[in-house]
């Protein structure tokens, strides 16, 4: 099975795997990398969407879908438990944020580090089986982190109603260096500077800043030894422990690592919003991590961003939609079919936008298996095919005029 | 004494649904090779087959009575519905009994469903890696609860056992019984026994069986496998459907009534092992019953919140102990 994944999705990513790690192109992608991100404020502007709500979505659920990528891209190993981890590091943050201290950095070092701890746990025991029964055992796990923080742990969690920051929390570093009390929850703050509320774009920097250091983290591992390891484990774990080998611990190192990203993706949720709930660990958040990264093109490093960053767009595009707005649309039907028209794309777009969700992912895995980034490489060759097809026409002409050649 | 009576009898409802979904999912697999992550939607679907059959025979028409007045003033709408316009009593019974006759319109509509998606789309996964396999049957069943939400709405629909199951019964002195659930127990033991029965007694079954086994060689035997194993597909989406028709009196179905027990099947398969049709019965009993027991106050003092993750636990347990499951062959899913 895995080798199948893995001659599947080397065919889907052509400059991952099988290229030779080149150091300054590499750098040069992650330079584009680097602004593309930084600079959505102005290139998302035509598109509607260049609010910071919106991009640090992206931002976010871009580093959960990294950290996703570099454990189901290079491994092969199916999760479908990582919202837990995510869970777990919003949680820990916003307790940071209640004991500690308002500032984000501790928030998100404890996100981070109890996201890697719980994957550390999990992973050690599910990493014992593979295939099928990994992806249940991290269900399981999963399930049974959200079903406990809906119910035993409420203490931690505060169940229903979401853990939250309030006024009269003890914040000990905050009251250490005489933080004046405020008569609001606080906000998070990067060292006193405020990272939500009216701060505007500076939310959302902070965000890409940490998912560009995500990004770069993630390619480095793409190109180490202990990529290659991974990648071995893919291929064939049989063939890796014949040379001498043992995969387990690749795997969980991967694991943990990918569990952190997780984690870091929940305590920056718990940044921009300091609140925390336990529907972020259900096991249909862990679907739309798997979905992401399939769409965007998994084993590809810029795959995950750019899936993460559809689905959030198809999301907010498609729910503004609703019937009277779809009416102005095809306004300029006849009467009869506008309105047969209407009904039946209303059913795509507002609330039922996850029915197109499920299509357009249907669509990828039948026919487009690697993804957004697979469709572009296609659409680039088939240029490239046709200009110099062109080429070779012209030049075919002048052979014949010159034979001698 | 009585409290684990009524515990274990809690269970085999629950116990009887999970058994089923459990056993199509292990056919399909055992068969196709095919993890089958729309198998709960197939529930799903037939659960709202019965809320559709339960619809269309309590549809009414109205007539204008202008001899008798509301009170205020207008003429009295009176509603007939109309099964008891055309067949009388028959039509009274017939709605009243709307859960048990969903069955026969269960059994079609589901094999047709099951054929629709084993040739439309399942066989061209044949020979897919099962992460695909996953992925795309998933992306299938967000499709399929989106539809059923954008037909029957996001709330739950409750449906009613016919009057004379409604009530309870004594099953031993002082113990009452919803008498709905022990005729879900005795349905999801029926439609086990029919399908062992078969797979056991003729000569289709026979090749199945032998198919589940080693397909290549029933293949080079000349024997269209393939056909068959389209048959079993829908055969499965039929104990699905008819499952889930007759569970909704016992819980009121919604558009993601799926998604729930597909993670609970796929772990009493796991846990029965894959593969093996024995170990999806028995474990989607076990499972059902611990499920039970674990929610007894009693349990609870001593493990809080031991009910909401039993299943996950005893599945985790399981797997580490003997990772084939409880009746698990060799060889199926190890690589």
């Amino acid at each position: 099975m895995n080798a199948a994944i893995a001659t599947a999705s080397s065919k889907a990513q052509p400059h991952a795997g099988e290229a030779p790690p080149n150091k300054g192109a590499d750098l040069r992608n992650f330079a584009i990398f680097a602004v593309a991100i930084l600079s959505m404020p102005l290139w998302l502007q035509p598109l509607g969407v260049a609010y910071p709500a919106f991009m640090q979505k992206i931002a976010i659920f871009g580093t959960l879908a990294i950290g996703f990528n570099l454990l189901f891209g290079l491994t092969g190993y199916l999760s479908f438990g990582h919202a837990a981890f995510l869970g777990v590091g919003s949680y820990a943050a916003v307790w940071s944020f209640k004991l500690l201290s308002m500032n984000a950095v501790p928030a998100l070092i404890f996100g981070t580090l109890f996201g890697g701890l719980f994957a550390l746990a999990i992973g050690f025991i599910s990493l014992r089986r593979t295939g099928i029964y990994f992806s249940i055992l991290t269900l399981a796990f999963a399930q049974m982190a959200y079903n406990l923080a809906y119910s035993v742990l409420t203490p931690i969690t505060n169940g229903e109603t979401a853990l939250q920051v309030v006024k009269d929390d003890p914040r000990v570093l905050d009251a250490m260096f005489g933080a004046v009390g405020t008569s609001s929850a606080p906000v998070p703050n990067l060292f006193g500077m405020a990272l939500t509320g009216d701060a505007g774009l500076i939310g959302f920097y902070f965000c890409a800043l940490l998912m560009i250091g995500a990004f770069y983290i993630s390619m480095r591992i793409f190109r180490s030894p202990f990529g290659m390891m991974l990648r071995a484990i893919k291929t064939n774990q049989q063939r890796m422990r014949f040379t001498g080998l043992n995969p387990r611990p690749y795997a969980l190192a991967v694991f943990v690592v990918s569990g952190m990203y997780a984690g870091l993706a929940g305590s920056m949720m718990a940044v921009v919003d300091p609140l925390a709930g336990a529907e972020r660990m259900q096991w249909t958040a862990s679907g739309e991590v798997v979905l992401m990264t399939i769409l965007g093109g998994s084993g590809t490093l810029i795959g995950p961003v750019l899936g993460a960053g559809a689905i959030k767009y198809f999301e907010v595009k498609l729910v503004e939609y609703n019937k009277t707005k779809l009416g102005e649309i095809f306004s300029f039907l006849p009467d009869s079919i506008s309105d047969a028209v209407v009904s039946v794309s209303s059913l795509f777009v507002g609330g039922g936008w996850h029915l197109t969700l499920g299509l357009i992912f249907m669509l990828v895995v039948i026919f487009l298996p690697g993804g957004i980034v697979q469709g572009l490489g296609k659409l680039t060759s088939w240029v490239r095919r046709r200009t110099s097809s062109s080429n070779s026409a012209s030049s075919k002409s002048a052979d014949a005029s010159q034979p001698a050649e | 004494m009585d409290a684990v009576i009524i515990q274990i009898l809690n269970g085999l409802d629950k116990g009887g649904a999970y058994a089923l979904i459990a056993l199509g999912l292990t056919l399909i697999f055992g068969t196709l090779g095919v993890v089958n992550f729309a198998h709960g939607a197939l529930f799903m679907l037939g659960a709202f087959v019965a809320v559709s059959v339960n619809g269309l025979l309590s549809l009414e028409s109205v007539t204008l009575d202008p001899t008798k007045l509301t009170p205020w003033g207008t003429p009295a709408e009176i509603r007939t519905k109309l099964a008891e316009e055309w067949f009388g009593t028959f039509g009274t019974t017939l709605i009243d009994y709307s859960v048990p006759v969903s069955i026969v319109v269960a059994i079609p509509v589901m094999l047709l469903i099951g054929l629709i998606m084993e040739r439309g789309l399942i066989q061209f996964f044949y020979k897919r890696p099962h992460a695909d396999q996953i992925l795309v049957t998933f992306g299938l069943a967000i499709v399929l609860q989106e539809i059923v939400k954008a037909i029957f709405g996001a709330n739950s629909i409750s449906q009613s056992a016919p009057a004379s199951l409604a009530g309870t019964i004594d099953v031993i002195s002082g113990v009452a019984y919803p008498t709905w659930r022990m005729v879900y127990f005795f349905f999801s033991l029926t439609v086990i026994g029919a399908v062992i029965a078969f797979l056991q007694f003729t000569t289709f079954g026979m090749v199945v069986r032998a198919g589940m086994a080693d397909r290549e060689t029933v293949g080079l035997l000349g024997i269209n496998i393939e056909r068959r194993f389209t048959i079993v597909f829908g055969l499965a989406a039929i104990i699905a459907g008819m499952a889930g028709a007759m569970y909704t009196p016992i819980l009121s179905p919604d558009y993601h009534l799926g998604m729930d027990f597909l993670v609970l099947s796929f772990v009493v398969v796991v846990v029965g092992g894959m593969g093996s049709i024995p170990g999806a019965v028995a474990a989607g009993f076990i499972l059902g019953i611990l499920q039970s027991f674990a929610a007894m106050e009693a349990v609870k003092q001593y493990f809080p919140g031991i009910d909401q993750i039993i299943i996950y636990l005893v599945a985790i347990v399981i797997l580490l102990v003997r990772p084939r499951g409880l009746m698990g062959r060799k060889g199926v899913m190890e690589t």
